[in-house]
């Protein structure tokens, strides 16, 4: 698994491996698990995902990125399993020469991970129990 | 060898054809189970294949009638045309991020 992880994503990490002498710009979206005011009493959230699928569409969108920026690199990172409010649960990070190229392609991506990545996400709340949710479409919903 | 194989596919019904159905989230959830083969009539559709999933696990029916589907971790269309082999996926409302 590239692009899945079980534990706390390393963004600093991934700042360093799009960074370059040459990319005078980066730009990073990490997403965050979060309790909405009309979310109830939830403190974390599950991750699970078609795995196979999930590193061929990224790889995927990935490779269109970079036929549209050429010059940019980027990594993308997201939590499989349990993740606790707060914690990020996706980063999207993108170098490139400058910024404009740095964060149309880092919201292009996002965006594609958002539509065509198979990852689900059951919230948990404090009483335990746990409900299936669904991914809106809508960037203007996100952090 | 070439005998051999051209007499041994002879004997395989050519009429049908052998997909692996997998399930996910909810959907594996509903049925209580994440993945089945099915039996399918040559050139068998994501559609038929889904219509023939739904009548043949136990509450299959609850399963969406036109799910987004994956054929070999590709997003598929309905009328997608199946093959021998092929893994077709059921994909619950995406939900990453």
């Amino acid at each position: 698994m590239q692009y899945l992880v079980d534990a706390a994503i390393d963004v600093a990490q991934l700042i360093d491996m799009v960074s370059s002498d040459e990319r005078g710009g980066t730009a990073a979206f990490i997403g965050s698990v979060r309790r909405g005011p009309d979310d109830g009493p939830v403190v974390g959230i599950e991750y699970s995902a078609y795995e196979a699928m999930v590193e061929t569409q990224l790889d995927k969108i990935i490779a269109r990125a970079a036929e549209r920026w050429p010059q940019a690199r980027v990594e993308v990172r997201h939590r499989i399993g349990r993740v606790a409010t707060r914690e990020a649960s996706v980063a999207v990070v993108v170098g490139a020469p400058h910024r404009a190229e740095a964060f149309a392609a880092c919201r292009y991506v996002v965006e594609q991970l958002k539509q065509r990545v198979p990852i689900w996400k059951r919230e948990i709340l404090e009483t335990g129990e746990r409900r299936w949710r669904t991914g809106d479409l809508s960037p203007e919903e996100h952090p | 060898m070439w005998i051999f194989r051209l007499f041994f596919s002879s004997m395989q019904s050519p009429s049908s054809i052998s997909v692996r159905c997998r399930l996910f989230a909810r959907y594996a959830e509903i049925v209580g189970q994440d993945e089945v083969t099915l039996s399918l009539q040559r050139d068998a559709t994501v559609a038929q294949a889904v219509a023939v999933l739904r009548q043949s696990v136990p509450d299959g029916a609850r399963l969406p009638e036109q799910p987004m589907v994956a054929v070999n971790q590709e997003h598929a269309l309905a009328g997608q045309v199946l093959a021998d082999g092929d893994e077709i996926a059921l994909l619950p409302p995406l939900a990453g991020g």
